[in-house]
Parts: C-alpha cells; structure tokens; sequence
C-alpha cells in the first residue's frame, strides 16, 4: 500500500474482507486503509460492492470473513465484532445513504439533535435530569443546538432549520445528511454516493465543503462517487472495485492512467482501442 | 400536506365531464346495492300462526334502495367533478385547522382545561353528564398513552387493553388480598403494567407494520383469555367484585361509615349526596389525563422522544447514528403501557367490579381508532376523537338500531376527508427560529 516517508498511520485498516451471500461473492478479499485528515474514494462500476463495503464497515451487515480494524485512542476495534448500532458511538464510524434516509417528517434542526441522541441522553440521565429541566440536562441541550446550527450554517440551511427535512429540495437534503452525520461527531465519515442528483453547482459546493470537512474537522472521509469531478477533485486516494475485487489503489492520476480501470468501466474494446501498449506493459504485471 | 397533494395527484379525473360513464358507474353501484338489498332487505318472515314462519318479499324496498344508491352514487360523483378545485382547497383549509389548533394550543388547552373542571357545576349538568365525562377522560387519558406508542414511536398496537386490564386487576388482586387503597395501589398498577409492556416488546422488537399488528392483538387475547380462565386468582369470567372506592385524602364517601372514621361529608359538614362520589371520581380522572398529557409532552421535547419519532421515521437510519433500537422500542411499549395501567387502576375502582368481558379487542380498537382519527401525535385531536367516539354512541341513543350504523357512516366520512386525522399536524419539538418568524415555511 502507499507506505508514506513519515509514519502515517491509517484510522481504518481492512484486511482480506469478504462478503458471500449465498452463491454471490459481493466483496472477495478487500484489503484497503483510510488514514486520518483524507479523502479515500471507492469507485467502481454499478455492482461492483462499494455499498456492501459500506455496509460492512458500519455494522449493517457482519463480513464473512476479514478484518475492518478502526483505531481509537491508540487501540484497535474490531467492527465486525461491535453491534451495528455501538459502532456510531465507540468506533466513531458514522455513513449516509446511497437513497438519503433523512427523518423526513421532523425538523432539519431535529435530525441534527437526534445525531447527538447518545450525548443527550448521557446528560438527561435516563430522562429523569432532562425531565426535571435540571441545568446539565440544560446546558447539554443548549451544546446540541448550537453545534446543530454551526452545521446548518455550514451546509446553508439555517434558514430553513425549522422546515420538515422531507420538504427540502434535493440538493438541501443531500447536505443535511451529511451535516447529520457529522453532528454525530464521526472519526470516519462514510459518505454514499453524495453527489447523486446534484447539478454541477452542487457538486462544486460539495467538493469546498468536503475539502473544508477534511482540514477543519481532522476527520477522515470515506467516499462512494460515481461523479469524476468530485472524486478526482478532492481525493488523496482513490480505491477501484470491480466485481467485487480491488483492481487498481493510488492517487486521482494514477487511477487515470491505469489500464484497469479503463477496462473496467468501458470494457476490453477501449483498451484495445487506445491503450493496448501500456496494457502490455502494466496491466499483466 | 404533501402526502394529501400526493394523494390527488395518483388519481387524475377524466379532464372532461363523461356523462355516459357517469351513468355507467352509477348503475355499477346501484347493481352492487341490489345484489346485497336482495337477501338482506328483500325478504321478510312473518308468524303465520302455530308457532310456524313464513315468508315475504319485500322486492320494493330492494328497488328504493338500488334508486337511492344510483341516485346517491351519481351526485356524489357530479358533485365532486364540479367542485374538484374546491376539493384541494378544502384539504388546505382542514390542514391549516391543524396548524391553528397547535398555534393556539394555550387558549385552546386553557379554554379546554376550564371547561373540564366547571362541567360537573355547570347548570345543565346531571350525574348522566358527569359519568360520561368520566367515560370519555378515560379514553382521552388511554389515547395519550397509545399515542406514545403508535403516534410517536410509530409502533401498530391493537392489545393496547391488555395493559388497561394487567393495571385493572392489579388493583383488584392488591385491593383483595392485601387490602391496598386506590391510591396506594395506583403506582403498582402502572409499574406492573410496564412489566407487562417490555415483556411484549421483546420478540416483537423485530417486527413493524402489520405483523407487529398481528403478534400485539394476540397479547392483548393472551392476557383475557388467562383472566378468564385462571379463576382461583382473577375470579374467571364473574371478575372481581367490591373493588375499593377512591378516598379524599383518606376521607371516604359514604353515607354512614364505621365507628372512628370520618366520611367526607361529615368532615366539610355538607349533607351526604351520591353525587359527590360521581364528582370526586371525575375529577380524579381529569387530574390523571392532565398529568398523563403533562407527562407525553415533556418527554416528547426530551431526547427520548426525539428518539420514538426518528424511529417512527426511519430505523435504519437511527442504528446508523448510534442509536439503540431495542431500548427506544422497549421505552415506548413500557411508557405506553404504564400510562394504560394507571388508566385500568382507575378503570377498577370506578367501576368496583371488573370482569374480563371489559378488556375485549373492542376496547383496543376504539382506543386506536381515537388515536389515529385524532390525527397521530395530536393531543387535542385525542382529545376530539374520544369526544366523538364515546359520546356519539350515547347521543345516538335515540336512533336505537341505526346508532351504531350513523358512527360506521360518521368514521367512513372521517377517513374520507381526512385520511391521516382530525388535526393531524405535527409541531417541532425544538425550534431555532421564533415561532412569530415561521410564516415563510411551507
């Protein structure tokens, strides 16, 4: 893997993951890091398991076999032995959703309050200290709204703070899951296909607010894109699936260059066409 | 608002007025009337004499009813061709009703409260008057309790009465054996009950929607079936009986009571009436409604609620964010159902006797139906619904058989017109903005 001069030690290290339903072999022996204040991108073509790595890194689904080890405080957590609802809190792995799953009925400010649900709940003491309106309970609260509204303020919403998430634009939404998930306070921000649906404008205002998510938050961020412009944008380091396989891990201009890739999403004809020299020499290495 | 503007937008009509077709799904229905008029109107028996039946037809009744329903069917359809734009405009007028009532929810709320305490003084009322407004308080309270469950955590429960009876006869049990008072014996009932709500929240933990339906409606027959069936302690189907009164501070109503206990009337020295007991357990319930309303909407301003409705909204999406499914789900079945078993407690001692024939799937049905004509999460409109649902069977009274068919039409027209409640309407819990700013948001 990039081995840097420097020790750099990687926040997320997944070795030799795999994902079997029944016949179907999703994701076949995936090893990969994610190092802290970067951008990795997973890409690939339709199918080829980016979700279900996703899945597996947050607990929605248990990997058959492999290790996804999260570094926290020093020490190394196993996320394929947490519950899938403890790994928000104790690995700080937080994601959004390829089709967003905002909670459309409640209020934008409220889908950011119900991100910091653990830590108000801490402070209201099984609800008794929140009951009574005790000060801690109060003042936690008042800690919530106010991170909630610094997110709002980042992703342009505090205008609409008050409006139902559902009657949001796309876009709005789109940015509202992602302010929620980092009022959940992540290590490792898991983000599903971000840019689907944006139009150009949005994807650019996206790509300012992950690079501004990347150096002002510390946070390492794990991204599923189909939009090139976003991936080679703002990634450090760009991992390609196909079929389930990594084929191809480097920077955004590595990536490019790689004949692998270009099979993989064109097919054996463009490569024949355009490149079959450096096929010859790179590609069967 | 959206899912009603949704709702039309699926079912286009026809641009244009078509008479032909008009007709023809007028005379549809008016088949469809004849067919079921045939058996159920068009015969009659009569006594021929000797104990023996004979029968008639009655083929004219079957025709007025075929007319009435083509007749009927086509106004109906003309109608709303005619006025279609009048129909969205309609739908708006009963959503920003929603909004008025949350607006003025303290008048409204004050208005509300003011009247509840005068209703046994005022000058019309009778103890009829002053029961029925127990009746309905139970419901109202019982509907708070439910709407935890199904208007905010988002949870189908059709045995909500299984926890009105386990706090029924856990008074009746405690009075019985152990001699415990109302009030000594009404935070067992709640606690026990809560039991009783985590105990069904476990393996239903994985189910939502109809399925959760099914497994709650078969807790709700599991528990009457073992009151009526285990009756060397619930008494079987004869119930319990002499269920201790409520006492005033330790002050009983009665006319006479035993030597060294004062009873409430020798105590403020009035002259003993019936009465005072009617009025006394009316306002017992009307404090236990208001502290269960107290109670709902405080927790749902505090993370715990916030917590029901954003599993209401999305599980998955909840797991993501750290959240733990199976405490939030289990704290709304035990909240829900302690608030129930507060309900059954008072149910008890109000009645002094309590069989299993009281805690039928008719009980959980109209319990769900308040909640959910009430318009999911809508205090007031629980309050409204019960209204309607307990006291137009008794204002029907004088219809006799065509009651309970005037509350089936009363209901039908309800969903019709406002298929997601009364006054649903559902207000933040928090908000960033002043309320005086929210004219911009939709």
């Amino acid at each position: 893997m990039t081995g840097g001069t420097e020790i750099r030690r990687p926040l997320l290290t997944v070795e030799h993951m795999t994902m079997r339903f029944d016949g179907l072999l999703a994701v076949d022996n995936l090893s990969f890091a994610a190092y802290p204040r970067e951008i990795t991108a997973i890409i690939g073509p339709n199918g080829a398991g980016k979700t279900t790595v996703f899945n597996c890194l947050t607990g929605f689904y248990k990997p058959s076999t492999g290790r996804l080890a999260m570094q926290v405080d020093g020490k190394a957590l196993l996320l394929e032995r947490i519950d899938g609802f403890k790994i928000a809190r104790q690995a700080g792995v937080v994601r959004t959703f390829q089709n967003i799953r905002l909670f459309a009925g409640m209020t934008a400010l409220e889908n950011l309050i119900v991100a910091q649900h653990n830590f108000l709940m801490s402070a209201s003491f099984f609800s008794i200290a929140g009951f009574l309106a005790l000060p801690r309970y109060r003042s936690a609260e008042r800690a919530a709204i106010e991170r909630a509204r610094y997110w709002l303020d980042k992703v342009g919403l505090t205008d609409r703070a008050d409006w139902a998430a559902g009657t949001l634009p796309y876009g709005a939404q789109r940015r509202l899951e992602i302010a929620r998930a980092l009022c959940a306070e992540p290590a490792l921000l898991c983000l599903d296909e971000p840019a689907a649906g944006l139009n150009p404008r949005e994807s650019a205002e996206l790509n300012q607010l992950l690079l501004a998510m990347r150096t002002e938050q510390a946070i390492a961020i794990l991204l599923i894109e189909h939009d090139m412009s976003v991936v080679m944008g703002v990634s450090d380091h760009v991992i390609v699936l196909d079929y389930g396989r990594k084929i191809a891990d480097g920077t955004p201009a590595e990536i490019r260059a790689d004949p692998n890739v270009v099979r993989a999403y064109l097919g054996e004809d463009a490569v024949e066409h355009g490149t079959v020299l450096e096929t010859i020499a790179t590609g069967r290495a | 608002m959206t899912a009603a503007s949704g709702f039309a937008a699926e079912n286009p009509a026809p641009a244009t007025s078509d008479w032909a077709a008009e007709l023809k799904d007028a005379g549809l229905a008016a088949l469809a009337a004849t067919l079921l008029a045939l058996p159920l109107m068009g015969f009659e028996t009569y006594d021929i004499g000797g104990g023996a039946l004979g029968i008639r037809t009655r083929f004219d009744w079957v025709a007025i009813a075929a007319a009435a329903v083509f007749v009927g069917r086509l106004t109906l359809r003309l109608c709303r061709r005619l006025h279609r734009h009048r129909e969205t405009r309609s739908e708006g007028v009963f959503a920003s009703l929603g909004a008025w009532t949350s607006r003025w929810a303290t008048p409204i709320t004050v208005a509300g409260i003011a009247f509840a305490v005068a209703l046994p003084f005022l000058p019309f009322s009778s103890r009829y008057l002053t029961d029925l407004g127990t009746t309905v308080l139970i419901y109202v309270m019982l509907g708070w309790g439910l709407n935890v469950v199904v208007g905010l955590a988002g949870l189908l429960d059709l045995g909500y009465v299984a926890f009105y009876a386990v706090g029924a006869y856990t008074f009746a049990l405690l009075a019985r054996d152990l001699g415990f008072t109302f009030w000594q014996a009404l935070p067992f009932s709640g606690l026990i009950a809560a039991g009783f709500g985590v105990i069904l929240g476990f393996p239903v933990l994985r189910l939502r929607g109809d399925y959760l339906a099914i497994v709650t409606l078969g807790f709700g027959e599991i528990i009457r079936i073992i009151l009526l069936n285990w009756a060397p302690v619930t008494g079987g189907p004869n119930g319990i009986s002499d269920i201790p009164r409520p006492s005033f501070f330790g002050l009983p109503f009665a006319r006479s009571a035993p030597e060294g206990v004062t009873t409430f009337h020798q105590f403020f020295g009035i002259e003993f009436s019936p009465n005072q007991r009617v009025v006394f357990i009316y306002f017992v319930i009307l404090g236990l409604a208001l502290v269960t309303n107290l109670f709902t909407l405080r927790l749902r301003k505090l993370p715990i609620g916030r917590a029901w409705e954003a599993l209401r909204e999305d599980e998955l999406a909840c797991r993501a964010l750290g959240i733990n499914p199976t405490n939030v789900k289990l704290s709304a079945f035990g909240i829900g159902a302690m608030l129930g078993g507060f309900a059954g407690c008072f149910f008890a001692t109000r009645q002094g006797f309590i069989s299993p024939e009281s805690f039928t799937f008719t009980e959980s049905a109209t319990i769900l139906a308040i909640v959910v004509l009430g318009g999911a999460g809508s205090q007031i409109g629980v309050v409204l619904a019960a209204i309607l649902l307990v006291s137009l069977p008794e204002f029907g009274r004088a219809f006799a058989e065509f009651r309970m068919l005037l509350f089936g039409a009363a209901m039908v027209a309800i969903m019709v017109w406002r298929p997601r409640g009364l006054l649903a309407y559902r207000d933040p819990s928090l908000r960033l903005a002043p309320r005086s700013k929210q004219g911009l948001s939709p």
